[in-house]
This record gives C-alpha cells, structure tokens and sequence, in this order.
C-alpha cells in the first residue's frame, strides 16, 4: 500500500507542557498510530531515543498520559555544526473511552517504537445475540 | 580549535543551535512559514531523516531519528566526502478486523546524502542504531585533521 512511498521529513511537533517545567527544554507530542480491535485497543508511539527505563506510562480515570526524557547522553560528542531535529521530553495524553482491564495492560519498547496494548474489560467485548422470532 | 566551514548540501544554522534567541527565531520561521512558501519555507534541507552533526578533532557524528527501522533496512555508504544513508521504513500490517482511529505513523523509502566539508576515512565509519536512534561516526581523513604546531 505505503511500500513505496517516499519519506517526507517532518518537523517534531512541539506541545506546551501540561504543568510548568522544573527543567527546560522543548516537550514533543509522539506520533500515533492507534486502532482498535474488538478485544483492546492498541497504540504505537514513536518514541525515538526512549529508553524503556525513562518512559512513563499512566492510566487513570480514563485518562492515558505517556510522558518520557530522552537522555542527552543520546547526543553525539563534539561541538553541534549543524541541526536539523532536538530532543527532549515526549509527551501525549488520550481519554480513553472504553474500560480498560488495567491488570492485563502490556507496554512494550523496541526500536524507540512502543507497543501499549490496552485490553477492554470483558464486559465491554460485543456478543452477538442472536434475536429469536417468536 | 575546531575548523568550520560549510557542508555541502545542508548549509543552515550554524552556531550554538539550542540557545534561547535560535529557538525563538525558528518559532518565527514556523510562523512566517504558515503563510505561504518563500524563501524560508523549508527549515534544514527537508530531506527525510532529519540529522543533526557534530565535530570533534577527530570524527565526524551524524545522528539521525529513524524509530521502527531495522538495521537490516539502511543502507549507509561512505565516499571520500559524502555518506549515503539510504532505506525503507516499513510498518507492519496489523490483523484484519483492526479499525484505526488514528495513523500518524509513516512508512516509505527514503535516502539523503550528506557531504562533508573535509576528507573522511570511508574505510572506518561506524555506524550504530539504538532505540530508534541511529549515530554515524565518520573520522576526518589523516590530512584533514587538525594538527598541532610545534613554535621552534
């Protein structure tokens, strides 16, 4: 479908930090992708640089924050010539509108891509009933 | 004291790029940039990936964004002043029956050269791909590096 499409640069978009920041730096909003099936809804965030241990993922009141630093220990050494990107803290949040089994939640990084797998509770899972005419 | 001169292809924003008047500077680039395609329309060279480089004495870094890329798709060829990266992101099909709500996420080919002002070892680029982040180390040729002169 995309297979051969070529790549357009993007810039990083930047967002205003929920709260006032302790630290400075500039606050990027991931892209997503985000589809549902009829068990869980799945995220996939670009996340690059994240390391696993720098990444937060929260849930509650049906309110998904995904909020990360990328380590500057990420940069190259030496004296910056020229720059086209920059890193610094990662941030989204989503409400969720479906009920979400926060015990089955799997969260998984590689590649600077996570993986969130949201399953829904049972009760949210459609049954087809089937309607007797009588 | 490190040489500077001018890459090749790339020849925007030079000097201390996170100080504060940089970073209000591109807003108001982005801003002009709003309106229409002028001059200023295209902010670094707009070739995917975006890169950023450093300078040693010694090396070369060039690093770049490249999340859900495999090694095994990039490609980066070296020639006396030009590094080639070149490859495919590919985002991988999920199961029928998946409804989007959202895709932001983009995948294709891509390619981008990037010359070098001075000489290179083509010979001994490193290159490493880590958490989505690639960084390409590119030591300066023998006769490009700076030498120290000794005051008889």
């Amino acid at each position: 479908m995309t297979d051969t499409k070529e790549l357009k640069v993007r810039e990083k978009q930047e967002v205003a930090s929920p709260a006032e920041l302790t630290k400075p730096g500039p606050v990027f909003a991931p892209n997503v992708d985000i589809f549902e099936t009829e068990k869980a809804i799945t995220l996939l965030v670009d996340m690059p640089g994240m390391k696993a241990g720098d990444l937060n993922v929260d849930l509650r009141d049906d309110t998904l924050t995904l909020t990360g630093d990328v380590s500057p220990d990420v940069g190259t050494p030496g004296e910056k010539v020229y720059v086209e990107y920059e890193t610094g803290r990662y941030y989204r949040q989503f409400a969720l509108s479906e009920v979400i089994a926060q015990e089955k939640i799997d969260a998984k990084l590689s590649d600077g891509v996570l993986r969130l797998t949201l399953p829904k509770v049972e009760k949210a899972v459609p049954r087809c009933i089937t309607v007797q005419a009588g | 004291m490190i040489y500077r001169t001018l890459f090749g292809v790339p020849r925007r924003r030079f000097g201390a790029p996170f100080s504060d008047l940089e970073g209000m500077r591109r807003q108001m680039e982005r801003f002009i940039n709003a309106f229409g395609d002028g001059p200023l329309a295209r902010e670094g060279a707009g070739v995917f990936p975006a890169i950023n480089i450093t300078e040693d004495a010694d090396s070369y870094y060039i690093s770049a964004e490249l999340p859900g890329v495999k090694s095994a798709d990039l490609d980066i060829n070296a020639t006396a002043n030009q590094l080639t990266l070149s490859g495919e992101r590919k985002i991988s099909e999920e199961a029928a029956g998946a409804r989007y709500h959202r895709r932001e996420r983009e995948a294709g080919r891509f390619s981008r050269a990037v010359a070098l002002s001075g000489d290179i070892d083509p010979d001994n680029v490193k290159a490493r791909l880590v958490d989505g982040v690639l960084t390409v180390t590119i030591p300066k040729a023998e006769k490009a590096r700076p030498r120290q002169v000794a005051i008889q």
